[in-house]
């Protein structure tokens, strides 16, 4: 969570519990609802890395608080960040392994395997489309999230079609 | 065949027949029935069975065998999804199901009834009564009115008008188009014209739903909501058996068989995974 926290403090810059709230404010129920001692541990090392700097601002009826800023460090690691391309999908996954390795080693059958396989991503489908009825319309990070999930296995499962069309 | 996994329990929860009788009452429809076959009753609580199941095409001098020797069981109220690469016999084993093509060999049980040596007459007068269809391509009636489309099968089936006008007026309330009763399918969007195709399918209250590639012709927001209406009939314990190629669609089926060549290389009970998901944000873990 160290770019997402990054990124939050290049708007303005903020104390952890402000950080808490805005995660959940921009990313709805799309973000595990972060844990404030997490939040905490992780400014700590940006700090110690450079990456951002804090002061202690005092308050008159509650201890002091302390505010986080970017540094000019932080902000070039936050824009190469955000300049990058992330990751693509996994092509070489660990079933594929399975796949190829498993029966070369009189391990297991194809057809097994891609069965086994084929109902678990169907399994964790159901899951997401269980969460897609649930999640509230106007969330869209979530919706977005959930559509996205799905779309990948979907394309998992059209892949294993390809498979058994082609090793079996 | 091969067959991994049998499946578990293949009933759905508190099932009871619905007519699991051997004989059925004499079809109304006038034809001559087929001689009785002198075959055993099929077991209680199979809606839909088939027995070594084949469809073989021959055009030309060329054959082709679609389904080589499939059995499969629909229990009464459940919802069975068939997957399966194209080419694979999924739609063929679905339009016997629905006696749109005859089979060449194997059986067709439906609630009790041997059916596949049905005539196209005897055929016409069970899917009226037992049948109902969603086809990828919605096939409603172009030249009648939404509400004439959802009525004719129940005044085929020798509903009132006034009973069939009813019933109409119910599906389409429940599926949200009642407002588009009077217009023509033309003016409707694919998700609706889909919606009024359920509503044509469930008008006789079928015994079993047969729905080919029902959203494959839709967007993903018409998807969810064809997802939500047929998922609503089948908690009402609407028997389903559908071919797709949607996981979505598929993982809310209580069952999945996965069709190859012809034959059943599948047929799993599916639900969540046990490490189960407790809300959006585990999304990013699982895909992590």
């Amino acid at each position: 969570m160290r770019l997402p926290l990054l990124a939050l403090l290049a708007k303005e810059p903020a104390h952890g519990y402000e950080l808490k709230l805005a995660l959940e404010q921009t990313f709805g129920q799309a973000y595990p609802s972060p844990n404030i001692g997490q939040i905490y541990v992780t400014l700590k090392r940006l700090e110690q890395d450079g990456l951002v700097r804090s002061e202690d601002v005092e308050q008159t009826t509650r201890p002091n608080k302390r505010v986080y800023e970017l540094t000019p460090a932080g902000r070039q690691a936050l824009r190469a960040w955000v300049g990058e391309p992330s990751d693509g999908p996994r092509i070489r996954d660990e079933f594929f392994m399975k796949l190829i390795l498993a029966p070369m080693a009189g391990l297991a059958d194809r057809m097994e395997l891609m069965n086994i396989q084929r109902r678990h991503y169907l399994g964790i489908m159901r899951n997401l489309t269980e969460l897609q009825a649930d999640v509230d319309r106007a969330d869209t990070p979530a919706r977005l999230l959930i559509e996205g999930a799905i779309l990948h296995l979907q394309a998992d499962l059209d892949w294993l079609e390809r498979c058994q069309e082609e090793l079996v | 065949m091969r067959k991994y996994w049998p499946g578990g329990a293949v009933f759905p929860r508190g099932a009871t027949p619905r007519g699991a009788t051997p004989r059925d009452p004499p079809d109304p429809g006038g034809e001559p029935s087929p001689p009785d076959p002198p075959d055993p009753p099929a077991p209680p609580c199979s809606l839909l069975r088939t027995s070594k199941l084949v469809k073989v095409y021959r055009a030309d001098g060329v054959t082709v065998e679609a389904v080589r020797g499939v059995d499969i069981e629909l229990g009464i109220g459940e919802f069975v999804a068939i997957m399966g690469p194209s080419g694979s016999g999924k739609s063929t084993l679905l339009h016997v199901l629905g006696g749109l093509e005859p089979a060449t060999s194997g059986e067709i049980w439906l609630r009790g009834q041997r059916v596949d040596r049905l005539s196209t007459a005897g055929w016409a007068v069970l899917r009226r009564q037992h049948i109902g269809f969603v086809f990828q391509f919605f096939n409603l009636l172009s030249n009648m009115t939404v509400a004439d489309n959802v009525e004719l099968p129940a005044l085929l089936a020798g509903a009132t008008p006034r009973q069939a006008r009813k019933r109409r007026e119910e599906l389409l309330a429940e599926l949200g188009i009642a407002a588009k009763a009077g217009a023509a399918p033309a003016r409707l969007s694919g998700g609706e014209q889909q919606r009024v195709a359920l509503a044509r399918a469930l008008a006789n209250e079928p015994s079993v739903l047969l729905a080919d590639e029902p959203t494959g012709n839709l967007d993903s927001s018409n998807t969810r909501d064809v997802l939500r209406l047929l998922r609503r009939a089948h908690d009402r314990g609407q028997a389903i058996l559908m071919v797709t190629h949607d996981a979505r669609v598929a993982s809310l089926a209580d069952r999945v068989i996965n069709l190859f060549d012809g034959m059943v290389a599948d047929d799993a009970k599916i639900g969540p995974i046990s490490r189960g998901m407790n809300g959006v944000g585990d999304v990013l873990e699982l895909r992590g």
